[in-house]
């Protein structure tokens, strides 16, 4: 199969281009989120007071309520400001990420035009709610 | 913006995409599954109380978890192909070897988690 490559200018850039960009980018960005997460772990005591499975959910989100259940007998260090934030961009970009590409999903199969306007304003609502619960919980619960 | 669909449904089902459509098709079910998994785990964390309860204890079945992490395992090392393979353009011409290279490094994880997750339930 021979590449086709067509430069940004012949395409355009318009808001389609900025999200199949913002799906790609965002998703190193949480490749970084879950080294950092992984990185901080080891670094934190995970070796010898984890096991894997408690290591992989809290490289999922680095949430203090994810270590709860482990060995680990001082949980200040994995709830400190460094973690909230970082817990908060990986909320804020997973939402971003996972819901526009629910949208993607969906409107392959929607044809009416109404609906698929419609969704795309739920789509942004929902992101903003669920980024907030999100956040929410990582700084209060 | 009127969209006029040239396949139906169930010619679309018949297509033979082979190696790449069945990655386009596991990495959709992939991140449906992990979008409705944190919707709902976020709900029930925020809502509490017996419907939280209720949610943990499919969370913590064997079966949900082998699920969630074939959707999250996969969609995250097929996303690594997809974007290293739109970030340089050039190296689509290789993507059936990607996708094998994709196979090797998800199967054997994969393969481990599941015998970690079946002997911890049933309680070796």
């Amino acid at each position: 199969m021979k590449s086709r490559f067509i430069s940004l200018k012949e395409r355009g850039f318009d808001f389609e281009t900025l999200m199949w960009l913002f799906t790609r980018l965002s998703a190193l960005a949480m490749y970084l989120f879950a080294l950092v997460a992984l990185t901080g772990a080891l670094i934190m005591g995970a070796r010898t007071q984890m096991n894997l499975a408690d290591v992989i959910r809290w490289m999922f989100m680095p949430n203090g309520n994810h270590v709860i259940n482990t060995n680990i007998p001082d949980l200040a260090p994995w709830t400190t400001v460094f973690w909230k934030l970082t817990g908060s961009l990986f909320v804020a970009f997973a939402a971003a990420h996972g819901l526009h590409g629910l949208l993607s999903v969906l409107e392959d199969y929607l044809t009416i035009p109404w609906l698929r306007k419609t969704l795309r304003y739920l789509i942004i609502v929902l992101w903003l709610g669920m980024s907030g619960i999100g956040i929410y919980l990582l700084w209060n619960a | 913006m009127g969209l006029k669909r040239n396949v139906s449904l169930l010619e679309g089902l018949r297509y033979q995409g082979k190696g790449p459509m069945l990655t386009f098709l596991l990495h959709r079910i992939g991140g449906l599954g992990i979008v409705i998994f944190v919707s709902v785990h976020l709900l029930s964390s925020f809502l509490g109380g017996q419907a939280g309860v209720f949610l943990n204890t499919i969370y913590e079945h064997w079966l949900f978890q082998i699920f969630i992490f074939f959707c999250a395992l996969f969609h995250a090392i097929n996303g690594l192909r997809i974007v290293i393979l739109d970030l340089w353009p050039k190296l689509v011409e290789h993507q059936r070897e990607a996708i094998w290279v994709e196979w090797a490094v998800f199967l054997p994880i994969y393969a481990i988690a599941v015998i970690v997750i079946l002997r911890t339930a049933l309680g070796g």
